[in-house]
């Protein structure tokens, strides 16, 4: 165990700097494989999006690498793809990220383009119409996808008037409305060194990899960086509320049931993460899986997941069946929520996820991109550079009745939001 | 042993692979059976991926619900997939913990029960799972193109069979199929990690070598003739959006072409990534990605093929752009086909696909299970030595040899073209 504990990251291993324009950097070395990965995150979600312009953000973190005043999008590329590195944005509701790789021989161009597409890119206008283009065909497929539009009817329920109901890709009439000068107010207002947080793994060492960072992006300075608006309360549901979202010729509908959940910094969500395991992870998904799929054969996937970030979280059941099954499998999803919370979980499933959470540990930071992550986590929620190597004790404080009284806090079978997708 | 890896045959046939890897405590285990969607007959297409599946649902040691639970306790992460040529299955482990892997592994390849219930509830469920696929018009679309690329070959369906057979199999048809393939000379184990390879190799004795050798199983030998002239098919369902579909014949992973091919495919598509634990790279300055989604004819183009047994197929795909038509994209992708038969390809470009691949492969190196997945996979189609020695294979390749297969293999004649039409603004 010592052997596993030591190849945690931890604060004997983890180098964490704050840079004077405000940027955190994070690096961890890992000399077994000549490759390195940078990732990030920025203030910079869909939470500054108006409804009318939903999808602004995302729009902008796809443009920002079309094109900056150093380099036009096939130069970008082209340094990038030459050298087999990636480098590719993304969009959250509070935050925006990044996550590119290269061997190490080719960290200081990947940090170079990173910079410059965060800080001065040109939104040019032919790029952008194509990549217009692109987006609205991405949602015109989504429109299709009974997996995505579940999802979508899902958090409509489930956080009506919240701007955690919309969707970071915006609508196609949303889409379509946005204009160059949307893009360049939005990246000029909300993109800044503030918040910007860069975690490094990899074949560097800490102070070479912290140095680069310097050079690359320790310059930055945005006068007026806007900080994100404040998340309005949430109002709870009052009733189950159902809704079927009909997409015409499909043979599997998608089913979601679910509630909300804690945020990840509440003390609830390790006890929640536990249950979570118990009722539709471990093993082959859990007590769901037992009962939809292994039992009535009803369905390929069927397994629940708890979604916890910076505001109320979501805890929820997915299962793909068969449209004329759909019924019987809400059935039996609301039969094993309703179990869920009156019994709780025996003391062989809590031991056996317990053994579970901590056996997967190392397995979860094998790889570059595996640690990085975990040092975004960390930043993000303030979880401090021991957490993984206090991981193994929070789990074990974990008891029966905190899993159960988590369960009864957040899951009520008379409020649940249900969403159903497909013909 | 050589590099800190070992290969050996035991005395029932088993080949063993053991490489030693001290960077993390984990151990990955992996065995591979020589049986996919290939040996499959009409009636029973779908069986090997069944069979996988019934290999979750127990044996007298280790019932369906003990198993999956014992894997997840001791925090191990495992999972099967069944291909057209082989099935694989594995699990990653904290180190101190594999020894219950290997047990499993050990029991499962003779003594899976195959229950009559566990076959009827598990019969819907991969029911389910092909609903699922069917949702989707790329899985629509790439079905017709295979079944029209393979009349006589095997590779003529896909992996998760025809529901009709699906139906109609039973339980003695799995069973037999079970019996049939899962013999130790006909499977390859490779274990990647955390251990001390003496001890690895008399535990992995010590469980299989009591298994009894079985006759070797013969596998479908019905070679696709050469096809005479393009087929064009389509697919009309669901949606918005339309798609094109382009696949060439394309040679065995063994074949001394499969490397000028590979260059080839790094500079028209980007560069296809075999790893299977490892994210790939974009391919926005590949010469389709210029041609067809920066000219606006398409708005993605994805370009690869598989490391085979039997020669299988480069594919194409194209999510044709709303403004355009599906023969547009064709003479826009001939257009471009053609450029490469006419112009020398550059020196750069070839550089630049094996510094690509050189990139990729250090990728794949960081993570144990995929190194794991290397050793066997590698076997199933050539040996190890082809993934050891692919740099330098690729290294090799000139510009020459580029043009000469790009002549040989993308031949309008041999290829299938399949669109897929959308029933919503369907565009004539």
């Amino acid at each position: 165990m010592d052997q596993v504990k030591s190849s945690l990251p931890g604060p004997n291993d983890i180098y964490r700097e704050v840079l004077t324009n405000g940027i955190t950097v994070l690096t961890r070395s890992n000399f077994n494989s000549p490759s390195v990965v940078v990732s990030g995150y920025f203030n910079a979600g869909s939470l500054f999006d108006p409804d009318e312009k939903l999808g602004l953000a995302d729009f902008v973190t796809a443009a920002i690498m079309r094109g900056t005043k150093e380099r036009t999008f096939d130069q970008i590329y082209h340094e990038l793809e030459s050298v087999g590195a990636s480098l590719g944005f993304n969009t959250g509701v509070h935050k925006s990220g990044f996550s590119s790789r290269s061997l190490a021989e080719d960290l200081p161009l990947l940090l170079s383009l990173l910079s410059e597409a965060l800080t001065v890119p040109t939104f040019p206008k032919t790029e952008m119409e194509k990549l217009r283009a692109q987006l609205l065909t991405g949602l015109a497929i989504r429109a299709e996808d009974t997996s995505d539009m579940a999802s979508m009817v899902f958090d409509g329920i489930l956080f009506k008037g919240h701007p955690y109901s919309r969707p970071e890709d915006g609508h196609p009439e949303t889409v379509t409305k946005i204009t160059r000068a949307d893009l360049v107010e939005f990246h000029r207002e909300k993109y800044g060194p503030r918040g910007l947080v860069i975690a490094i793994v990899g074949s560097v060492k800490s102070e070479e990899a912290v140095r680069q960072v310097k050079r690359a992006l320790g310059g930055w300075q945005v006068k007026g960086q806007k900080e994100a608006p404040e998340l309005p309360p949430l109002k709870l549901l009052k009733k189950t509320v159902s809704k079927h979202h009909r997409i015409a010729g499909k043979s599997q509908s998608d089913l979601i049931i679910g509630t909300t959940g804690p945020m990840r910094r509440d003390p609830e969500f390790m006890p929640a993460s536990v249950g979570n395991n118990i009722l539709g992870q471990f093993g082959m998904m859990g007590r769901i899986g037992d009962v939809v799929r292994e039992k009535s054969g009803l369905a390929y996937y069927a397994y629940s997941s708890l979604s916890a970030g910076l505001g109320p979280g979501s805890w929820e059941v997915n299962a793909g069946v068969n449209p004329q099954n759909v019924k019987k499998a809400w059935g039996l999803i609301v039969d094993e929520l309703k179990r869920f919370i009156q019994e709780g979980v025996t003391t062989d499933e809590l031991a056996d996820t317990k053994a579970n959470f901590i056996g997967r540990l190392p397995i979860s930071l094998e790889s570059n991109g595996g640690v990085a992550n975990a040092l975004l986590n960390i930043e993000r929620h303030d979880l401090g550079l021991d957490y993984y190597q206090r991981y193994e004790g929070l789990v074990n404080e974990v008891s029966r009745e905190d899993v159960l009284t988590t369960a009864r806090k957040f899951i009520d079978p008379d409020r649940l939001a249900i969403a159903v997708a497909g013909s | 042993m050589k590099n800190n890896l070992t290969e050996i045959i035991l005395s029932n046939g088993l080949k063993v692979l053991l490489k030693e890897i001290h960077t993390a405590p984990i151990i990955s285990s992996w065995l591979w059976y020589r049986v996919g969607s290939r040996d499959e007959v009409q009636g029973r297409t779908g069986i090997s991926h069944w069979v996988e599946h019934m290999q979750f649902k127990g044996t007298p040691q280790f019932p369906a619900n003990i198993l999956d639970k014992a894997i997840s306790r001791e925090g191990g992460s495992w999972n099967a997939f069944t291909y057209i040529d082989w099935t694989a299955y594995f699990e990653t482990m904290p180190a101190d913990k594999v020894d219950l892997a290997l047990r499993l592994e050990s029991d499962r390849m003779s003594n899976s029960r195959f229950d009559s219930d566990e076959v009827a509830s598990e019969r819907t469920v991969i029911m389910s799972e092909r609903e699922g696929h069917e949702n989707e018009p790329l899985f629509q679309l790439g079905e017709a193109v295979q079944q029209t690329a393979f009349r006589v070959h095997p590779y003529h369906h896909e992996v998760i069979g025809d529901m009709a057979d699906l139906r109609t199999m039973t339980r003695d048809d799995l069973y037999s199929h079970y019996r049939a393939f899962y013999l130790p000379n006909n499977a390859v184990m490779a274990v990647a990690g955390d251990f001390d390879t003496q001890f690895m190799l008399a535990r992995i004795k010590e469980l299989f070598e009591p298994i009894p050798a079985g006759k070797e199983p013969a596998r479908l030998a019905r070679s696709e003739p050469s096809q005479n002239g393009e087929v064009r098919l389509s697919v009309e369902g669901p949606g918005a959006t339309s798609y094109v579909q382009v696949c060439y014949r394309f040679p065995i992973a063994s074949h001394p072409d499969f490397f000028p091919l590979s260059v080839l495919d790094s500079l028209l598509a980007g560069p296809s990534n075999l790893n299977m634990f490892s994210g790939g790279i974009s391919n926005k300055t590949s010469r389709l990605y210029r041609a067809l989604v920066d000219k606006e004819y398409v708005v993605s183009v994805h370009g690869g093929a598989q490391a085979t047994i039997d020669p299988f197929l480069y594919t194409i795909t194209m999510t044709v752009h709303p403004k355009r038509k599906p023969e547009e994209v064709l003479t826009a992708l001939d257009r471009e086909i053609q450029r490469v038969r006419e112009e020398k390809v550059s020196k750069e470009e070839i550089t630049r696909a094996i510094k690509q691949a050189r990139a990729l492969f250090a990728y794949g190196s960081e993570n144990i299970t995929n190194q794991g997945f290397w050793m066997g996979y590698a076997e199933m189609f050539a040996d190890y030595n082809w993934f050891q020695t692919y740099l330098d294979k690729l290294s090799a390749v000139t510009a020459k040899d580029v043009q000469r297969v790009v002549n040989e293999y993308f031949k309008p004649q041999s290829r299938v073209v399949g669109t897929y039409i959308p029933a919503e603004g369907r565009r004539t």
